[in-house]
């Protein structure tokens, strides 16, 4: 008999009930707790405040615990409801070069001044699983370094680029007191300008940016890049209160911070000097804030006219897709009903191939005629 | 740690009023894709956003809501976005098309004649009409504004000489008032008909591409063609299986799979009042019988 697809809102409602019994999973095994995502599986917990775009540890656990362990789906569930929370304003920039270091490493010199810091990094371990993990076993406290004798401020860990910057070497980073657009708030348009390019690839997916970031080291848009500087730590935020005529600090936040230098570029009165790409991420993301430079200083292809060709060098192209939300969103509603548009499709293809066997049937019928 | 908590419609006052001034200007200019800073939405983009936005952003205490996705009101994506806004607007909600003063649609209008209290808020996938023709933005706003739409005819002219016929059958172009060239939205051809003209006021989201445009009530719509090759719709040659109704579009149902077909209204109210009204169908096919031949009449 046929049955039209009715009762959809008992089946949405029993779909939601198992998903909610598969996301609990064996209930005598112990709930995750918020304190175990954020402690234990930070690294997830970062990723999801970084493409969400909200700083917000136990939220960002919150999601990734009712998503499952989907990040792409804990990213969703942050931005909508990032996109219900009122603005109050804009911070002052932060100022990184005072960052509380925890990592900091650069490749363009052996020795800076304030000195190299792996810090948690899994960049020299040797992937091989660890039978410890099978079990809880005891890990010892980490090492702290001993700051009592540091410089305070920002002649502790002066940043790369600055050094290159005292002997003119690099393009100077110019400072601008406007306030940058917002993408959320306001319709985007082309061309975006750095500011929302940057904002982009912030909240851009990590997995895309990595893959772009890539392509330009293998040709596409290649700009000869070396780390300057990774570095990681907290920073605080300043915001400026009109009422008290200065800035007081609201809080600290963890980032990741890459100055790529890349190809230099000549000519002018200022002679050649190196460019810059950057990447600023919530969080530890060394990955996803390399990525982000690299892709930065290739859309910057316009300002130092060079020939525009590749697929990370494009601002459109790069802007309209890297947004795993949006993109996810319309991959996927590909599985939703489509039949009244594949009905209409049906018939156009039914009525050509009648027309074909009709228009077959007579050349057959002439040439049998000959 | 403090709990989220939600607006009425769920948006923020603020974001609705930002989305109302896109409206107003949609409106102002019927055909033309205002950009708006279209939020993230508690769905994913590509299941309504846009639309959810804009009904989100028109919708008042007293207002009838009725959702339909293929024009049905029990297919799941239209289940969800109502009881999303009977959970967060608390607002009356109807399957019925003549009692409902907002109906949000994703590829169908309603073979009712729509009202003039009445809003056909659509959701659109891909608002640019152009877009597969040119796939940048910076372009196809430069081709709108110089209202230079060669491309298009060029494209409808290929189809012809290739299929012998224009091979768009949904989500098919139009003019608005001899100005902008519209995408009507993923609707089958069938109902480009409904949007001339139309009594309703009729609005269209774009949440991923972050567009909003308008069709003031009878704004002056026509489909694309040639004069050789006239605009057409598709016909079905039997009537609805379960109401017997001509002239509508139909889903088509596989019944066996021995090629037993039936063909029952795409538009479930429309099928269901008629029922109602004690029209009845032939109902079940016979076995072995073959998929309805449709034709297309011209309009």
């Amino acid at each position: 008999m046929y049955v039209a697809v009715k009762g959809g809102e008992a089946a949405i409602e029993k779909a939601h009930r198992l998903l909610a019994d598969r996301r609990r999973g064996d209930r005598s095994v112990p709930a995750l707790s918020l304190d175990q995502i954020a402690g234990q599986l930070s690294l997830a917990v970062d990723r999801v405040m970084a493409e969400g775009s909200l700083y917000d540890p136990e939220l960002a656990a919150m999601a990734v615990r009712q998503s499952r362990g989907d990040l792409i789906e804990a990213i969703f569930l942050i931005r909508a409801y990032r996109t219900t929370l009122p603005r109050f304003g804009a911070t002052r920039p932060v100022e990184t070069g005072a960052m509380r270091i925890e990592r900091r490493v650069s490749a363009t010199y052996k020795d800076i001044p304030g000195g190299q810091l792996l810090g948690p990094t899994f960049d020299y371990t040797h992937r091989l699983i660890d039978p410890d993990m099978a079990g809880d076993h005891p890990v010892e406290p980490g090492a702290r370094r001993d700051v009592s004798g540091d410089v305070a401020g920002d002649a502790a860990y002066p940043r790369v680029t600055d050094i290159l910057n005292g002997e003119g070497l690099i393009e100077p980073d110019v400072a601008s007191d406007a306030e940058p657009g917002d993408l959320t708030r306001d319709p985007t348009g082309f061309p975006a300008g750095r500011d929302l390019r940057l904002q982009a690839l912030a909240r851009g997916d990590e997995g895309f940016l990595l893959s772009l970031g890539y392509s330009t080291q293998r040709g596409y848009g290649r700009t000869h890049p070396f780390v300057g500087e990774v570095r990681i730590g907290l920073v605080d935020l300043e915001i400026d209160l009109p009422e008290l005529g200065f800035a007081v600090a609201i809080g600290a936040i963890r980032v990741t911070e890459c100055q790529m230098v890349s190809q230099f570029k000549g000519g002018g009165e200022d002679g050649p000097r190196f460019t810059r790409g950057y990447g600023l991420v919530f969080g530890q993301s060394e990955r996803k804030a390399m990525s982000m430079s690299l892709v930065d200083r290739a859309l910057r292809a316009d300002e130092f006219d060079e020939n525009r060709a590749a697929p990370a060098q494009d601002e459109e192209f790069v802007l309209s897709h890297c947004d795993n939300v949006e993109a996810t969103g319309f991959v996927e509603h590909l599985k939703l009903p489509h039949y009244v548009d594949f009905q209409a499709e049906l018939d156009l293809l039914r009525m050509l191939r009648r027309e074909h066997a009709a228009a077959s049937s007579e050349t057959a019928r002439q040439e049998a005629a000959e | 740690m403090t709990l989220p908590a939600y607006n009425f419609a769920y948006l923020d006052e603020q974001t609705k009023r930002m989305i109302r001034r896109a409206i107003l200007k949609g409106i102002a200019i019927p055909g033309y894709q205002v950009p708006f800073a279209s939020r993230e939405m508690p769905m994913p983009y590509g299941w309504g956003t846009g639309g959810v936005q804009v009904t989100a952003a028109i919708l008042g205490p007293d207002d009838v809501l009725k959702v339909i996705d293929q024009g049905a009101d029990d297919t799941t994506n239209a289940v969800s976005i109502r009881a999303f806004f009977a959970k967060t607007a608390n607002v009356a909600t109807t399957t019925k098309t003549a009692d409902a003063t907002i109906i949000q649609t994703r590829h169908r209008i309603p073979e009712e004649r729509l009202q003039a209290h009445q809003t056909l808020v659509f959701q659109v996938p891909i608002p640019e009409p152009l877009r597969f023709l040119e796939p940048r933005e910076t372009e196809t706003r430069v081709m709108h504004g110089l209202e230079e739409y060669g491309l298009v005819h060029v494209k409808l002219y290929e189809d012809i000489a290739q299929h012998g016929h224009i091979a768009t059958t949904y989500a098919y172009p139009v003019k608005v008032e001899g100005r902008y060239v519209m995408d009507p939205s993923p609707i089958p051809k069938f109902d480009n008909p409904k949007l001339d003209r139309s009594p309703a006021l009729q609005l269209f989201g774009a949440g991923r591409e972050k567009r909003i445009y308008a069709l003031p009530p009878f704004t002056q719509v026509t489909s694309l063609d040639f004069e050789d090759h006239p605009f057409t719709v598709q016909t079905f040659n039997r009537p609805c299986a379960l109401c017997n109704a001509t002239g509508v579009y139909m889903d088509e149902v596989v019944t066996d799979d021995r090629g037993g077909r039936m063909f029952v209204c795409s538009d479930t109210d429309h099928c269901e009042t008629r029922q109602a009204e004690g029209h009845a169908g032939p109902g079940l096919p016979q076995l072995g019988e073959h998929a309805s031949s449709e034709q297309e009449t011209t309009r």
